[in-house]
């Protein structure tokens, strides 16, 4: 699917790929036991980005120009990245392994804790409104941010040019 | 039921490098978003794919369950996904100014036009 | 798209409830999958499927930028607000323990209501994105 993107010249099918390419990983993360985050990639990444893409695209255009430069140089970069991350991961743990380190640091205490500390049954919600409270304060901030950083892109020039017209 | 191995790291960096390879190679800009996102979603199918614990469940308690996965990575990632939109949304509202201002979104055209970059 | 009877049909029976869902993903989120996140975007998406479909002036018309604007700083000021609300009464910033007698019970008040920020600020940002790009789309047009 994403090698398929990378081929594609016309910008409204990449769009339609990327859409789906996310519900596909909304699969994967349910297989992986993450609901909570299939649930959020789902409705963001097949529904709220396709939208914007579509409507970046209706402001511009949709169908980019054909490359001028041969693409050798990036190939190159892209495959010796990805063999010295391909020997990076051999000595990772295996998947589903119940000892790995990530699953010994603090994660036995949010399991075994939350239910009497904090009393919410989902502990994705509790780890992420209680115990990282902060950290998902910093988020929504970003987010925030985001929102003032487009207002001020394309929702600012819209009203000086009405006090344009205006005088 | 899923298989131990590696096989999920090198998704990932099949994943990653197709991203990669769309944001170096590709002049037009909003191409280059849909590589980030691509890079993006790969690195969440690989925190994701840290957390799973074999036989275990949604980390969602309950009294017929005892083994649950790792909750943390899950918390990282929903919000990054959220972050990830917002962020993504702002790049195209700078695609579509640079649009305006200078008439394409190819990036060399955008230099040629413009002698101070 | 406003001559298209079915999808004008089919869209007023499905937005009541994708709002209701958005609701329920909102503060059912301590029990199941869901939480402010989720929730603000699935509210945002019933807002933008009305706009999609009966045109930009009408969903302005149900939900003015400017009330969407004053929400997304509503929503960031509930969360600190909370925080806040634990400084004053004797303990650290966001923690919930003292919001009432019983500690679990001041967790699930505090929980509910940053969730609650979340998605306000969430639902509000993408409804203004939503509306910065459709707005502006008309008018170069």
């Amino acid at each position: 699917m994403a090698l398929a993107i990378v081929r594609l010249r016309h910008l409204f099918a990449v769009v339609m790929l990327s859409g789906i390419y996310s519900l596909l990983s909304a699969g994967i993360f349910v297989q992986l036991d993450a609901v909570d985050v299939a649930f959020t990639e789902a409705a963001v990444g097949a529904g709220i980005t396709t939208i914007l893409m579509l409507g970046t695209l209706a402001l511009t255009t949709d169908i980019e120009r054909p490359p001028v430069q041969r693409q050798w140089l990036p190939l190159v970069v892209v495959l010796a990245t990805g063999a010295a991350l391909i020997y990076g991961t051999l000595d990772l743990p295996l998947l589903g392994d119940p000892n790995a380190p990530a699953n010994l640091h603090v994660a036995p205490r949010y399991i075994e804790e939350s239910g009497q500390e904090v009393g919410v049954p989902n502990i994705v919600t509790s780890v992420l409104a209680s115990y990282r409270g902060y950290d998902t304060l910093g988020e929504v901030t970003v987010i925030f941010t985001a929102g003032v950083g487009v207002l001020v892109l394309l929702g600012g020039t819209r009203r000086r040019r009405q006090g344009k017209d205006r005088t | 039921m899923i298989e131990p191995g590696l096989y999920n790291y090198w998704i990932v960096v099949i994943l990653m490098m197709a991203g990669f390879f769309i944001v170096m190679s590709h002049g037009n800009l909003v191409k280059k978003i849909v590589g980030l996102n691509i890079f993006q979603t790969s690195v969440f199918i690989l925190y994701i794919s840290l957390s799973k614990v074999s036989d275990a469940t949604a980390p969602i308690l309950d009294e017929a369950y005892s083994e649950y996965s790792n909750p943390l990575p899950h918390v990282l990632i929903l919000t990054a996904i959220v972050v990830g939109v917002a962020t993504s949304a702002l790049g195209l509202a700078l695609i579509v100014r640079i649009r305006e201002a200078y008439g394409t979104v190819e990036e060399d055209e955008v230099i040629a036009q413009d002698p101070d970059l | 798209m406003r001559h298209h009877l079915v999808l004008r049909v089919v869209a007023k029976l499905l937005i009541p409830f994708i709002l209701v869902f958005a609701l329920y993903v909102q503060f059912h989120g301590d029990y199941g999958p869901g939480g402010g996140f989720q929730a603000g975007v699935i509210f945002a998406a019933g807002f933008i499927l009305y706009g999609l479909i009966f045109g930009l002036d009408q969903v302005k018309k149900v939900a003015p930028p400017v009330l969407i604007e004053i929400l997304i700083a509503a929503g960031l000021l509930l969360y600190a607000a909370v925080g806040v609300a634990g400084i004053l009464l004797g303990s650290t910033y966001l923690d919930y323990d003292v919001l009432r007698q019983d500690p679990v019970a001041g967790q699930h008040l505090g929980i509910l209501l940053i969730e609650f920020g979340v998605g306000t600020t969430v639902a509000a940002v993408m409804i203004t994105i939503f509306y910065n790009f459709a707005g502006r789309g008309r008018e170069d047009r």
